[in-house]
């Protein structure tokens, strides 16, 4: 039930934020900030009890939630949570706030709608998440597009129409490849059992051929991908991000380019290990071309957002990267990267676009020589430049390296090119602080500096950085267990005598009694 | 005391912290003493620590502390752990000594400034980050503090960041070492790839027992980490970053030339000497490059005309030195060359840096002169930093520092007899480089009128400077000269002493000493007859322009920065000129497609009952056709 409350939270007091709207502008913010604070406190309630709670089921998972919803199709609402989705889950909570932080001014009209699509795209996420039964898991990957779209048409700049119908094609079109894949995964455990099924632990027992998985895993990599994103299904990106409002922008940079990585490390990749050895160094070489060729136009960039969007890009290369390594080093560099990548470009999205509400532009051009003008946002800028361009002490340095350091034993020469990212990404981050900050004052209007909220708020998030970044233990011992699991999956799948599901199951038994040694 | 070893870093990391978070809430006075406390803080607590650390010395070479597993998973193990033994404890000295000193200077170098507490919150962190670098237990460790310094670098060589040149310093600076950096990280990788383990000392041990010497893997590790250590250092090929980091305020050219940033590549191969022992021709790289980059350097210091670029292309042709020491497997040469040389180089650029403040940020040494009797102070320690750099004997510590480097080329079994005529004559030029700087700015006729002479917080760390620039070569004496090995006994605990050819005496040591100090003394009467005012030449010559292509060469640091320009920079600024992604025309492409065709199709929908009724009639006979077929 646990579960479902945090899913049900922001869902229910959605509608709340709507109609507090004819309180004060203020009521749907807070109303926001208040259910998914609640959301933050169950989730580190949860991480607090660890691996001794266990609600039903039989010890798959850390939490679980078993419902019967259609039962004719073998559909039910199943929820499950682990180390990885409890984690994915407060940084869900944790940027939802921060997103409504930062659209505190820069949202003014129809506030109550905008806080009532941010909570249901929230949920949606939260619920993505949780799902372990495949057509639920699918049911809150669309809901959660909705609201985006809204949130982005509505409250977007000039160029909103294109770039929304931009991120509604080419998320959908990932949907439907998804879609399909999924529904031909069931009928194919009909085939074998004779009984439809849409459940995450009976897909994981059914044996496919070589030729099947490849088309399939190719298929859930193609929806997965098209969220992260990866080239070349990325070109969705740069324009959504730099048109949608800076709440938007952040969730979606923050969260839901993290449900695209989720997906890989849930779904993709132990579903279909037995293609894993096929695919895995196309999808690591997608994930190179990614580092280098979003790094390279991020240096290209003049528009402050489209740099940042652009910079994103190449972060996420290193999750696709580390993921299809196989070893459990990059998979915990993955993790550590969702998390690290999450608050820094969350922190450089709320920065630049309290830039752009000052100046009413995004070109860098028209920029520089802030420093003096506005301390508070330099300094907090030049924080977030140093934690994306890799620096050490930060999160994103542990979740970088560890992926380096892991992928190096199966793919030392892609690992090589990645690392070039690094010098590029000194590059355009360094140019970025170089072409708004310093330099001649280009324009002498005396603007304000960060208010105090969102000074606070970016504060929490760079002590976090550094938090995660000197102390990565604590996410990493909670997905150890998860992680470990991934990679005994993929093992065993490669030698046929021990069906991965067996071992999946046997290991997790083991984490829900806490007796990993 | 031991147990106060995490202090060092932290002291610094704290008075950053403080000044960041609430530098604009302080006073002038409490800045500086913020700033300049946690150093001095640091300092007295090295002299604890070491104190402590002496007691039980060479019985117990190293210690060892723990503050938390920073990774633990998956089979890395990696700590915040600290390592203290004779190497780093010799550059925590250096660091926390020699930056304290800088540190008073600047608090009233810097006193009118805006950005005082900026200033002082970088430095602080920039010393913190060197101490995290030395101090460090594992590699990855070390690569903060790597990372840190270089961002450090970055922020203050762009202090001043209205101007949009220093801004371009700053990046180059940052960029190029990043290069380096990468390398280092790679190196790392194969590293732990290979032995699961990042421990300085542990992996090491590993490598000396799986890798064969001159083994490839040994040759390709030792030659990424070079990389890294060419890039902070400033050594060929990736120095191109050092003259233009003059862009920061002077006591950050002093910071960086002295006690950080410069030495840590020295540092890094010193503290790797068993990997590189494992890679005799990257050893041989190495020497080669040093030699190499202290002659290019030590030509275009020569012709020079700012103050600082002097100085800085000084900086390069002595850590050139110090690599050359490095490749010929006179280790604790090196590290005492790296001593000697944070002394005489601190000294001068903090001489330099109160000659500029006198004559109101005047750095051009065409445009000073006399200053002789107006700043006499300054003079004096000048005169000692420059003598000492030059390797005056017998009573300058450069003297003593470069000998031994040079007698180790002399007598090394892995050395070739044309690289140490080289290095004696970048001896020679070292003299005259030095010497050409004092006759311009202290003798003749006064350019610029001075100021006054600096205070006393500026005057303080001059003269303890120029004190230690002339004494702290008496740590390690040759045996021609009173033999003393306190120097050599100290570091023998940290690193293996040098290898010397077999069947040399004292007499050819005797005779290799004379030709040093014949060379150095040479270029300092070179320079007298070249540039002092009223010399026969300097009075021919001072009517010619300078301007022969030779000349604008040499200033231009023998042109890398023209060759990466054209084979690196303007490709890359070509290649990044388009803003646009080129995968997206796809897609435009697909979207243009599904517009017109949609278009084409809405041509069908007409308003004409007759034609709808048409098509639905075709329609149906082509479907029953189709069904009947």
């Amino acid at each position: 039930m646990t579960l479902w409350l945090l899913i049900l939270i922001p869902i229910l007091a959605a509608p709340f934020a709507w109609m507090g709207q004819q309180w004060s502008r203020h009521t749907p913010p807070l109303i926001a900030i208040g259910a998914l604070s609640v959301d933050v406190l169950l989730a580190l309630f949860l991480w607090n009890q660890g691996p001794s709670v266990q609600i039903s089921g039989h010890g798959f998972w850390l939490v679980e939630s078993h419902v019967s919803w259609i039962p004719r199709w073998g559909i039910s609402l199943h929820l499950g949570l682990d180390g990885l989705s409890l984690i994915l889950i407060l940084l869900t909570a944790f940027i939802g706030v921060v997103a409504t932080i930062a659209s505190w001014t820069d949202i003014q009209s129809r506030v109550g709608l905008f806080h009532c699509n941010v909570l249901l795209a929230l949920g949606g996420v939260i619920g993505v998440f949780l799902a372990i039964d495949l057509f639920l898991f699918f049911f809150f990957w669309e809901v959660m597009l909705v609201p985006m779209y809204l949130l982005i048409i509505i409250w977007g700049h000039a160029q909103r129409r294109h770039a929304s119908f931009k991120f509604f094609l080419f998320t959908q079109a990932g949907s439907l490849v998804l879609l399909v894949a999924i529904v031909t995964l069931a009928f194919l455990h009909q085939e074998a059992t004779g009984r439809l099924s849409f459940d995450y632990a009976d897909l994981m027992e059914l044996t496919l051929s070589s030729e099947m998985a490849r088309w399939l895993m190719l298929a859930f990599l193609i929806g997965f991908l098209v969220k992260l994103p990866a080239p070349p299904f990325h070109t969705w990106l740069p324009d959504t991000y730099a048109e949608a409002p800076t709440g938007a922008t952040i969730i979606l940079a923050g969260i839901l380019a993290k449900t695209g990585a989720y997906g890989l490390l849930r779904f993709t990749i132990p579903l279909f290990s037995e293609a894993m050895s096929e695919l895995a160094p196309i999808a690591m070489g997608l994930g190179v071309v990614g580092i280098l060729y979003a790094a390279l136009l991020a240096c290209a960039q003049t528009d402050i957002k489209r740099l940042v969007a652009y910079s994103s890009i190449s972060h996420m290369g290193f999750i696709l990267l580390g993921a299809f390594a196989g070893t459990e080093l990059a998979m915990q560099g993955v993790v550590m990267q969702m998390v690290a990548h999450g608050l820094s470009t969350g922190g450089l999205f709320l920065l630049a676009g309290a830039l752009e509400e000052r100046y009413h532009t995004r070109e860098m051009g028209h920029m520089g020589g802030l420093w003096s003008v506005m301390p508070r946002l330099a300094t907090m800028t030049l924080f977030f430049a140093c934690a994306s361009l890799g620096l050490p002490g930060l999160a994103n340095f542990i979740g970088e390296f560890l992926v380096l350091f892991g992928s190096y034993a199966t793919q030392p020469i892609m690992v090589i090119l990645a690392s070039l990212g690094m010098v590029m990404a000194a590059i355009y981050s360094l140019g970025m602080m170089q072409r708004t900050f310093f330099g001649p004052v280009r324009d002498s209007r005396m603007t304000p500096d960060l208010s105090n909220m969102a000074f606070g708020t970016v504060l929490v998030i760079a002590v976090l950085q550094i938090w995660l970044g000197l102390y990565p233990k604590a996410i990493l011992t909670t997905t150890k267990p998860v992680m470990e699991q991934l990679v005994q999956a993929a093992v065993a799948s490669a030698n046929p005598i021990h069906s991965r599901a067996e071992s999946l199951l046997s290991s997790r038994s083991v984490t829900s009694q806490g007796t990993i040694p | 005391m031991l147990k106060l070893l995490w202090l060092i870093p932290v002291l610094p990391l704290t008075g950053f912290l403080v000044l960041a978070l609430c530098g604009d809430r302080l006073s002038r006075r409490q800045i500086a003493w913020v700033g300049c406390g946690s150093v001095g803080a640091a300092a007295v607590t090295t002299a604890l620590v070491a104190a402590d650390f002496f007691r039980t010395f060479p019985d117990r070479e190293f210690y060892q502390q723990t503050l938390w597993n920073w990774i633990n998973t998956s089979g890395m193990t990696v700590g915040i752990s600290w390592y203290l033994d004779a190497l780093s404890l010799l550059m925590v000295a250096v660091i926390t000594g020699i930056g304290f000193l800088i540190h008073l200077y600047s608090a009233e170098y810097m006193a009118h400034d805006d950005g005082y507490a900026r200033f002082f919150a970088y430095m602080n962190l920039f010393v913190a980050a060197m101490l995290t670098l030395v101090l460090a237990d594992n590699l990855l460790l070390l690569y903060l503090g790597w990372e840190g310094v270089g961002l450090c670098s970055y922020l203050l060589i762009g202090f001043w960041y209205r101007e949009p040149e220093y801004g371009t310093a700053a990046q180059k600076a940052f960029i190029v070492t990043r290069i380096g950096d990468t390398a280092l990280a790679i190196g790392l990788f194969i590293l732990f790839t290979q032995f699961t383990n990042l421990s300085i000392q542990q992996v090491q041990n590993l490598a000396v027992e799986a890798w064969p010497v001159g083994s490839n893997l040994a040759m390709i590790v030792a030659l990424l980490f070079l990389i890294g250590a060419v890039g902070k250092s400033a050594q060929l090929p990736l120095q191109v970053w050092l003259p233009d980091a003059m862009a920061g305020p002077t006591p950050v050219s002093a910071l960086i030339h002295a006690a950080t940033m410069v030495t840590a590549g020295v540092y890094l191969i010193a503290r790797m000497h068993h990997l590189f022992a494992l890679a005799p021709m990257v050893q041989e790289v190495i020497a080669v490059l040093g030699l190499v980059t202290l002659l290019l350097a030590a030509s275009s210091a020569l012709v020079q005309q700012d103050i600082k670029r002097v100085l800085a292309y000084s900086t390069m042709s002595q850590i050139g030195y110090m690599f050359l020491a490095l490749g010929v497997g006179a280790w604790s040469a090196a590290m005492f060359h790296f001593l000697t040389h944070s002394c005489f180089k601190a000294l001068l650029f903090l001489a330099a840096g109160s000659v500029i403040h006198s004559l109101h940020h005047e750095q051009n040494i065409f445009k000073m002169g006399g200053l002789r009797r107006h700043l006499p102070w300054t003079f004096w320690t000048f005169l000692i930093g420059a003598a000492a750099m030059s390797g005056v004997p017998l009573i300058t510590s450069g003297f003593y520092s470069k000998d031994w480097i040079l007698w180790s080329v002399w007598s090394s079994p892995i050395s070739h007899r044309w690289i140490w005529f080289g290095a004696v004559f970048g001896a020679l030029l070292t003299g005259l480089y030095s010497f050409r700087l004092i006759f311009r700015v202290f003798f003749g006729e006064a350019r610029t009128q001075p100021a006054h002479e600096p205070g006393l917080a500026m005057r303080v760390p001059l003269v303890i400077l120029a004190f230690l620039a002339l004494t702290v070569g008496f740590l390690e004496m040759p045996h021609t000269l009173g033999n003393v090995t306190l120097f050599s006994d100290y570091l023998s605990h940290a690193l293996p002493t040098t290898e010397l050819l077999t069947g040399i005496d004292e007499s050819s040591e005797a005779r290799e000493q004379l030709a040093v100090t014949v060379a150095a003394l040479l270029g300092i009467g070179l320079a007298a007859f070249l540039f002092l005012p009223g010399s026969l030449f300097e009075a021919r010559r001072s009517g010619q322009s300078t301007d022969h292509p030779s000349v604008t060469l040499l200033q231009g640091g023998w042109g890398f920065d023209r060759l990466y320009d054209r084979v690196f920079v303007r490709p890359w600024l070509s290649l990044t000129r388009n803003s646009h992604d080129r995968l997206d025309r796809g897609f435009d492409w697909l979207a243009a497609c599904a517009e017109s065709c949609h278009g084409w199709m809405s041509h069908t929908q007409t308003g004409h009952v007759r034609w709808y009724a048409a098509t639905v009639a075709v329609g149906t006979l082509v479907l029953l056709g189709l069904f009947a077929m």
